[in-house]
């Protein structure tokens, strides 16, 4: 059983300099209020793991627009002009990875291997750097693990064990960061007694969540 | 007709009973409006759902059911959610029948360019180069050419989203598919000579015996 902490808490856990994944797709099943409270505390050079940056004034938007992030890890800025702004200006890094790789290698952290073999990415700029290997005569190349300090998720459910569920597409990338971080903070949007989600529909056991948010109020 | 919905309809052909589907954001997404009667189509959303609807009415939306877009959609009876390993495992791992994607340019030997154009737009490859390289039909749908510069080019200048070449390309003037061979001139827009689509066309075209007009 653990307490459920504040967002302002869960923030103050996050050190500057950190690598933070962020779960979320276009904002949807982001943690917005631990967001608010790390723009609120005037977070600094982190490194955001996600699969895009959401849009200027949304979800991981908002952690660009106040300056908190040195680098990005995602798959796509397309939506975020102030994200390619500061890009360009050499204000942060941008690290673009084809989404299903992005979330292969966040797998692969939290599975204990040491990389996976994709086609995607093969003959373009992507590849460049990477080994190629031949398995059965097709070429993949070799992903590695990306793992980070910590992990910032949403839920739907939790309970005081941290078991948590997830709805719909606010899933996305939660369960698979909820295994690749050594910290991992979850943001609920409810909390219920231990035993009132049935084992099956569990989908991060509590034994990997290191820190509950309190529910919205 | 517009040329959007020309190119829409078009690809709606390629459609078959029971496939899986992936829409790509944009001129792609109009495909779902033209599945023919009595068909049943599979459309998956790669942030994480097969089979949803359109948008529900205002204020039954639901935070947690949008498409890859970010917009609001429901879910079909029968729909299934997941996360984003699963999603791309569908994707790569052969189970997904056919995607359509919006394009920056097609080349002679069929390569895709479609998430950057180096020094004025990044978007980021989000999910194209995985279903580029991994859906057993890529079908690209877009303008025949953009602002009177030809898309269908002999050679990239973008980068590349894969080098694996795409299956079919369709237009608001012409199918084209591209082949070991080169590109083929497969169909014409309704009243689309074959001149208009080689004068908007900087790519070799191998032009059969047949080019019929397109059935919309």
């Amino acid at each position: 059983m653990r307490k459920a902490i504040s967002p302002e808490d869960a923030a103050t856990l996050v050190p500057d300099g950190a690598s933070v994944m962020i779960g979320g797709f276009m904002a949807v099943g982001s943690p917005h209020r631990v967001i608010d409270a790390l723009v609120a505390r005037g977070a600094k050079g982190l490194t955001i793991i996600g699969n895009d940056t959401g849009k200027p004034g949304l979800g991981i938007g908002k952690l660009i627009d106040a300056g908190c992030v040195a680098r990005a890890i995602v798959s796509h800025i397309g939506t975020n002009p102030v994200t390619q702004k500061k890009m360009i200006a050499g204000e942060m890094q941008v690290d673009l990875v084809p989404q299903g790789t992005l979330a292969e290698r966040i797998r692969a952290a939290g599975a204990g291997l040491g990389g996976v073999l994709t086609p995607t990415g093969i003959g373009t700029s992507v590849a460049e750097g990477k080994q190629v290997i031949a398995v059965d005569g097709r070429d993949y190349l070799l992903e590695t693990p990306l793992r980070a300090d910590v992990a910032l998720l949403h839920a739907y459910e939790a309970d005081y064990y941290g078991n948590l569920t997830f709805r719909l597409t606010a899933t996305n990338f939660n369960p698979l960061m909820a295994m690749a971080a050594g910290i991992v903070i979850a943001e609920p949007d409810e909390i219920v007694p231990v035993g009132v989600i049935p084992p099956d529909h569990v989908r991060t056991p509590g034994i990997l969540v290191t820190h509950l948010v309190e529910r919205p109020r | 007709m517009d040329g959007k919905e020309i190119i829409a309809r078009r690809v709606a052909g390629e459609l078959r009973h029971r496939m899986l589907v992936n829409l790509g954001i944009g001129l792609p997404t109009l495909v779902s409006r033209y599945v023919p009667e009595g068909m049943v189509v599979a459309f998956q959303s790669e942030n994480g759902i097969i089979g949803f609807g359109a948008q529900p009415p205002d204020g039954m939306e639901d935070p947690n059911l949008t498409d890859a877009g970010g917009g609001y959609i429901s879910a079909l009876p029968g729909a299934y959610s997941f996360d984003s390993a699963m999603s791309f495992a569908l994707i790569r791992g052969g189970h997904l029948d056919m995607t359509v994607l919006g394009g920056l340019q097609v080349d002679a030997s069929g390569r895709l360019a479609n998430w950057m154009v180096p020094g004025r737009m990044v978007a980021g490859m989000g999910g194209a180069m995985d279903l580029v390289a991994g859906a057993k039909r890529v079908v690209i749908a877009m303008q025949h050419a953009a602002r009177g510069e030809a898309k269908i080019v002999p050679l990239l200048t973008l980068p590349p989203t894969a080098a694996r070449p795409v299956s079919l390309v369709v237009t608001d003037l012409a199918v084209i598919e591209p082949t070991p061979e080169g590109l083929v001139l497969r169909e014409r827009a309704p009243g689309v000579g074959v001149d208009e689509i080689l004068a908007a066309t900087t790519a070799p075209l191998i032009l059969p015996d047949a080019i019929p007009e397109m059935r919309l």
